[in-house]
């Protein structure tokens, strides 16, 4: 196992460099610059600026210094936030990005698998067919209507909660739900899937036929095997609630990676973009291979090969 | 069998647990969300109770230095901390004791010393000197910091070729400190708007000392304007930044005028969705919201709703016609396009907020500027025009395409001039739609025919209008340019005299206008929300705010 890990590690360093390389060509080459506004710069200024970052050089040799840099472990200073540096944003980001991130699978895992299983359980009863209207919304009403519906029920008409910020606890409310109901809905379709496979299976068949009782077959015998499709799915979603909730962030005007990152790429902030695509790339390689190491221990056909 | 098997489990399937964890969750659920669950006293209600005053400032500030930073909310943040020379009364704008007890001005104009009030003091608690001013503007001028507005002080004299790097040596420049309380400050021209242009963050004083402990004064991204590295003049000083969260100020304890001062805080928000903001406003976390969403200032019109405030602004929203692409290079075609633009219809049915024609390019709020007619909506002209031109009703014409940017109120806009142009002239036009940053670049290369924007103020004068379709502008893009403009706009500098100077500057602005390189469209306005507790708050046309005159009343 310890090789399958170490020589998936090795893998990402070229799948990193090719991500790193095309996207600081790419973003040089889109249209405006870092420097570029509504009121022009003279042109003396423009090259004292560009001068100060580096610019002024031939794009190779920007391109070879920055991967040195990289390499230091140093993603360089922001052009927007003139005295911050990307390692800085980042370190202040991140953390937010994660926090939500977390608490928000914790809400989609809470609410998704025990409906899931519920209604794979009571399959065409009154309760699976709630479970999939409320699954069907989930899925149907993205964060950005759901967001604002939530923020004024809870935050305009009722005033229980905040509707903006990340100050208090209860900041984490809003976002969390929002966000957690959204992938809930998924995992719950997917739990229920999975279930219903499982349980028409021989060996659940033989479980039953011994005598076990049915919270066992469930939650013993079953479930192991039913949340197969569910972890499959967790790793690109994990990366994505922890990552992309870029929206959730801007609705609820939460300080996380997310809204920094978009905020970047309007703002030509070409070390900020950088290094918040070299982190997402790091983010979604290591979540991919922690679903792999999962799927081998759930699913007793699979071996690390 | 599959199905088969389920049956029995359905039908078995009666023992408790995992209904049990199902209602255990959604009893967890509806606890957690109920903890906080009563109405609690909002941010507003407390900030009006401890004088703590809850503003957005739009996008997350880039800096806090007065000198590098450009963004509006970033100037907020730098009035609540940096004193100007000379400040301004509410409402009447006229300019009032700030740094400066009080100065004098040479019978040309060009001369200004300036009487530092004894007590000005630095957060430190040192004083503040006519030598920091100095200083402050070497620092602004220098250039390898890249100041990206330091051109507003080439009006002191020798300024610009220190700045431009072919003059090193300082006291060449026009701002010399007599002694520790006078200023001495020489202009290359008179400007009638000095005193006004100080507001601007560029002129405002920063203590190079302070900012030298920190690292180098004169490059970019030396970190002091951190809490408890910044070292500020103004009435509050920084006590928290916390990024894309808020920033705090805390009313100074060093400050001369701090017995007028009646806020003890202000937060301001960074809120770049003003969605987002308007829900925090209504939500009781925001006393005022940095803009309204085009959607709900109707809706805020209608029902009267007494937090709705319109100000006005110096920003005009106008076209700008490439004069380098056919068929615009015609003047009789730009002027028939000016001349069939239906601005009554734009301003008033198809914009909400007060928003007013502009048939000129310079605002009509300066005291002492008359505006020459400009282009009047005139359909009849417009037609006889085209058809001098070998055009009636359009014929030969190639599409004309409007380029501007996502934006929901320009789309609007460029809508209805696509369609006034079409139904009116016979015209095929066309609009094209770029990204933010993209716009700047195709109107950089001149890749563009007309072009959607608009300009802002920098100062109260129709200079800061008018400078930008002389020859040497670097904001001109147009192609268009007239050696009878920049004549007149250079006499202008020459005359000390107000309002022969005005008169001069409306002759310039007739000529551009008649010519129309650019077509005017809209005077903006600033629309918003302002909580019926906040009194004293009357920002001038150019957004500059005084706090020392804000304060919170909380009604019954």
């Amino acid at each position: 196992m310890f090789r399958f890990i170490a020589r998936r590690l090795l893998q990402t360093i070229p799948v990193l460099l090719v991500i790193i390389t095309a996207t600081f060509f790419m973003v040089r080459f889109v249209p405006g610059g870092p420097f570029t506004s509504e009121k022009a710069l003279p042109p003396e200024i423009l090259r004292n600026i560009e001068a100060h970052y580096g610019l002024d050089q031939p794009l190779w040799r920007q391109y070879v210094n920055y991967l040195g840099q990289v390499a230091r472990g140093d993603l360089g200073p922001s052009f927007k936030y003139t005295n911050r540096s990307v390692n800085e944003i980042i370190g202040q980001t991140l953390p937010v990005s994660l926090e939500l991130g977390g608490w928000a699978l914790l809400v989609a895992l809470a609410v998704g698998l025990p409906l899931g299983v519920l209604a794979a359980v009571r399959r065409n009863s009154w309760l699976d067919y709630a479970c999939s209207v409320i699954g069907m919304i989930g899925i149907c009403v993205p964060v950005y209507v759901g967001g604002p519906l939530f923020a004024l029920l809870f935050g305009v008409y009722l005033q229980w909660v905040n509707v903006s910020g990340w100050y208090e606890g209860i900041d984490r409310v809003l976002p969390a739900l929002t966000l957690g109901l959204a992938y809930a809905a998924y995992i719950m379709r997917m739990t229920r899937g999975g279930m219903l496979e499982v349980l028409g299976q021989d060996y659940i068949r033989t479980a039953r036929a011994k005598g076990a009782s049915e919270a066992r077959i469930v939650l013993r015998h079953a479930l192991r095997g039913g949340l197969l499709p569910v972890v499959a799915f967790l790793g690109p979603a994990v990366a994505g609630i922890l990552t992309g909730s870029f929206v959730i962030e801007t609705v609820f005007q939460i300080p996380g990676l997310g809204r920094q990152f978009v905020i970047s790429a309007f703002s030509r902030d070409y070390t900020l973009i950088l290094g918040t695509v070299i982190l997402y790339a790091t983010l979604i390689v290591v979540c991919n291979l922690i679903v792999d190491i999962a799927q081998v221990w759930l699913n007793p056909k699979l071996k690390f090969e | 069998m599959t199905g088969k098997g389920c049956l029995v489990g359905l039908k078995t399937f009666r023992s408790r647990p995992v209904s049990g964890v199902f209602l255990c969750t959604l009893l967890c659920l509806f606890v957690a969300i109920n903890s906080g669950c009563k109405k609690r006293e909002t941010l507003v209600e407390r900030g009006n109770r401890e004088g703590i005053l809850h503003l957005s400032i739009g996008s997350e500030p880039s800096d806090l230095d007065p000198h590098t930073v450009t963004g509006l909310g970033e100037a907020k943040l730098v009035q609540t901390m940096f004193d100007p020379l000379v400040s301004f009364e509410p409402g009447t704008l006229a300019p009032v004791p700030a740094l400066a007890a009080s100065w004098d001005i040479s019978a040309d104009g060009l001369t200004y010393t300036f009487h530092l009030r004894p007590d000005a003091k630095w957060s430190d608690g040192t004083p503040l000197t006519a030598q920091d001013c100095v200083d402050s503007w070497k620092r602004i001028l220098t250039p390898s910091l890249g100041a990206d507005y330091a051109y507003f002080l080439y009006l002191l004299r020798g300024a610009e070729s220190f700045h431009k790097g072919r003059n090193t040596d300082f006291s060449t420049v026009g701002a010399v400190a007599r002694d520790a309380r006078t200023l001495v400050v020489a202009l290359t021209h008179p400007a009638p708007y000095f005193l006004q242009a100080l507001l601007n963050s560029c002129w405002r004083p920063v203590n190079v000392r302070a900012i030298a402990a920190v690292g180098d004064p004169y490059r970019r991204g030396t970190p002091w304007t951190r809490p408890g590295k910044l070292v500020s003049s103004g009435p509050f000083v920084l006590k928290e930044w916390a990024t894309q969260q808020r920033v705090v100020v805390e009313k100074s304890p060093t400050y001369y005028d701090r017995d007028r001062v009646r806020l003890n805080a202000v937060h301001l928000y960074p809120t770049d969705s003003i969605d987002a903001e308007e829900r925090a406003f209504r939500s009781g976390q925001l006393h005022i919201t940095y803009a309204l969403p085009l959607s709900k200032v109707q809706p805020a019109q209608r029902e009267k709703n007494p937090a709705l405030r319109i100000d006005r602004q110096m920003e005009t929203y106008f076209f700008r016609l490439n004069v380098r692409k056919a068929p615009l290079q015609d003047a009789r075609i730009r002027r028939a396009l000016a001349l069939a633009v239906d601005r009554d219809t734009i301003a008033g049915k198809i914009l909400p907020g007060g928003r007013t024609p502009a048939p000129t390019f310079v605002p009509p709020l300066l005291q002492g500027y008359t505006p020459p007619a400009g282009q009047i909506y005139n359909l009849a002209a417009a037609r006889q025009l085209l058809a001098d031109a070998g055009h009636a009703d359009g014929a030969g014409l190639p599409p004309i395409e409007i380029l501007y940017n996502n934006s929901e109120i320009l789309r609007l806009v460029a809508e209805a001039i696509q369609q006034m142009w079409h139904r009116d002239l016979g015209l095929d036009v066309r609009l094209v739609n770029q990204e933010y940053k993209s716009v700047f670049a195709s109107r950089r290369a001149g890749d563009y025919q007309v072009l959607l924007g608009s300009w802002t103020a920098d100062y109260l004068d129709a200079t800061t209008f008018l400078d930008l379709w002389r020859s040497d502008s670097g904001n001109n893009h147009t192609g268009w340019s007239d050696p009878a403009y920049d004549a007149l706009s250079n006499r202008a500098n020459t005359m000390a005299d107000p309002a022969a100077r005005a008169a001069v500057l409306a002759q310039a602005e007739a000529l551009v206008l008649e010519s129309a390189p650019i077509i005017p469209l809209y005077f903006n306005t600033h629309v918003y929300f302002l909580h019926p507790a906040v009194k004293g708050w009357q920002p001038t046309p150019t957004d500059h705010s005084d706090f020392r005159y804000v304060w919170l009343e909380a009604g019954k």
